[in-house]
């Protein structure tokens, strides 16, 4: 399986990247080498072997139901790029 | 005489009887930085005023007689992805270049109630992603050994501030082998404990099935001291065990007598550089002394494991790292477009080009198509490596070898090639995807530059890896000896 330089740039609207022409094509030949490699899993028969969700057993975990404190709307703003009226700005989410 | 000389239980003697005060030894912390972090570059935050209020206080807690927590008095670093309210954190990124944290991670919280005193932030590679620590986006940190060369990564600034004297001891995350590569080039002791035995909560987020903090030390006596003040249950973190905690410091009785050591020979065979070889079965002839006996056995699933790694850990990082979106923290890029152009933009001026590399091949994985030949593939042959570690500890109590196949390597020598790059986690990274636990400490030298040697243990048994590398050090002087700065 090889991956061509539009499967990058579909992969970077996914990842909501935007890349240039030269970052593209380092990426497709970067990705390429590193997804070669990682083919060495398939020397593996991995039939019937359960995937690793999580290392440890544990369970869910859930808290009572109660009302607690929250943050403040001063500290949820204070790395905020843009604000305005108490809330996170940001441009037209439709055109 | 520099104060640096002294393990955490002599200060904790020395400012109880007054020989010395914390402003003292906050003094001499900062006084260190000066002097030497123009050429070792391990600190992107110092906070002078922080730590000199901190230290004033606890002079006075000292003077009222009140009780003392584990770690009194004693001036330490954090690395720059463990969030410290009100204190600049950046994970190395441009992206989060003005961060000003809300809150504290539960172990800042915790180093606070144990009253050490926090100097500053400590560089990384770029959210905790390399092994060299030129994936910083504030310029590499330089080991204090051979300033030409790399401290390791990610936890490069943690393990040179150490090496090089600037703090009695830092906080570090491993992912990959991100506390112990650095502590092995830069000969000091690093832990990475059980997943869920130190909380997550406030360590920003690189793979979360992965990721644990520990602490990077220069003797294995204080690495007990700090990881009985940073361990336990936290509510604030999901994944976090509920486990008794055990008194670490009684674990190290020095008496290894009958311990029983599994040797991977895929940990010494090809790919490992005879010199470290050599070094490490030095340091088993040390153990043999001491009553230990060792035999070779096999992680058959060994090769597998970087492949493995780098699927998962780039999955869950392209997950995680949707958060830095331009909206409610960090870089926004605002070039007139609509939101998802402000994303695009943000995004792609903020993160360096590891970072980029990584969520690409994340997102790769796990899109549509793609998940049940990568992704699903990977966590599959994760139990099988895990399974590995599960016959070999049946019979053994301990698994040893080195930490890295070499000893720290020249600045800009690996840069073109991530995938060469990625091969000098191949000794640390089972380890992650087993969840276990182990340690990195000083075993020697090899053309003058540190060896690390890896000793790995059951989950939870941080007892008997801190046992068993506190005996082999009481033995040996390398953690001794310090670097010419």
């Amino acid at each position: 399986m090889s991956i061509t330089i539009k499967d990058v740039q579909h992969v970077a609207r996914l990842a909501r990247l935007q890349l240039g022409p030269e970052e593209e094509a380092v990426l497709t030949e970067q990705m390429n080498a590193i997804l070669q490699y990682a083919e060495k899993l398939n020397e593996l028969d991995t039939e019937g072997v359960q995937p690793t969700t999580h290392v440890l057993h544990v369970s869910n975990v859930m808290r009572e139901d109660v009302v607690k404190e929250s943050l403040s709307l001063e500290d949820a703003l204070l790395n905020a790029p843009e604000e305005e009226d108490g809330q996170f700005k940001v441009p037209a989410v439709m055109e | 005489m520099s104060l640096f000389q002294y393990r955490l239980s002599e200060l904790h003697n020395m400012l109880h009887s007054g020989q010395v005060s914390v402003s003292e030894l906050t003094e001499e912390s900062l006084a260190a930085v000066a002097r030497v972090d123009g050429d070792v570059h391990a600190f992107l935050t110092l906070d002078e005023e922080g730590a000199r209020a901190a230290a004033r206080a606890l002079d006075d807690k000292l003077a009222s007689g009140a009780s003392r927590g584990l770690l009194f008095g004693v001036p330490a670093g954090i690395k720059d992805n463990i969030v410290t309210k009100g204190l600049r954190t950046t994970c190395a990124s441009r992206f989060l270049d003005n961060y000003q944290p809300i809150y504290d991670a539960t172990v800042a919280a915790k180093l606070r109630q144990a009253d050490a005193v926090t100097i500053g932030k400590l560089n990384m590679d770029e959210f905790a992603m390399g092994g060299s620590n030129e994936n910083s986006a504030y310029g590499a940190v330089r080991n204090p050994w051979d300033l030409e060369r790399v401290p390791g990564g990610s936890s490069g600034g943690s393990a040179a501030a150490v090496a090089a004297g600037e703090v009695f001891f830092a906080l570090g995350s491993d992912t990959g082998g991100s506390i112990r590569q650095p502590a092995s080039y830069c000969g000091v002791v690093g832990l990475k404990p059980t997943y869920g035995l130190v909380s997550r909560y406030g360590l920003v987020a690189f793979a979360s099935s992965l990721d644990q903090i520990g602490p990077l030390t220069r003797t294995v006596e204080d690495s007990a001291y700090v990881l009985q003040a940073i361990a336990g249950y936290d509510a604030l973190d999901s994944t976090s065990a509920k486990v008794d905690i055990p008194d670490y410091l009684s674990a190290l009785t020095g008496d290894i007598k009958g311990l029983r050591i599994a040797v991977p020979k895929e940990y010494v065979g090809e790919g490992v550089d005879a010199s470290v070889r050599e070094t490490v079965l030095s340091a088993l002839k040390v153990l043999e002394e001491l009553g230990a006996v060792w035999e070779e056995v096999s992680l058959p699933h060994t090769e597998y494991a970087v492949a493995t790694y780098y699927l998962l850990a780039s999955s869950e990082a392209s997950s995680n790292l949707a958060r830095f979106d331009g909206v409610r923290y960090g870089v926004r890029v605002d070039e007139g477009g609509g939101l998802a152009d402000l994303y695009h933009n943000s995004r792609s001026r903020g993160f360096g080009p590891e970072v980029k590399r990584r969520i690409m091949l994340g997102t790769y994985a796990l899109s549509s198509g793609y998940y049940d030949a990568y992704y699903l593939k990977a966590q599959k042959v994760r139990t099988l490596i895990k399974r590995d570690f599960d016959e070999v500890f049946k019979k053994y109590d301990v698994v040893i070898g080195p930490t890295a196949p070499t000893t720290a390597f020249k600045l800009g020598s690996q840069t073109e090639d991530p995938l060469t790059m990625y091969l000098n986690d191949i000794l640390t990274i089972p380890v992650n995807l087993a969840g276990i636990p182990a340690v990195s400490i000083p075993c020697g030298f090899a053309e003058g530059l540190p060896v690390g040697l890896q000793i790995i243990g059951k989950e939870f048994d941080e007892s008997t890896v801190l046992r068993v590398a506190h005996a082999y050090e009481q033995h040996t002087d390398y953690h001794k000896q310090r670097p010419q700065l």
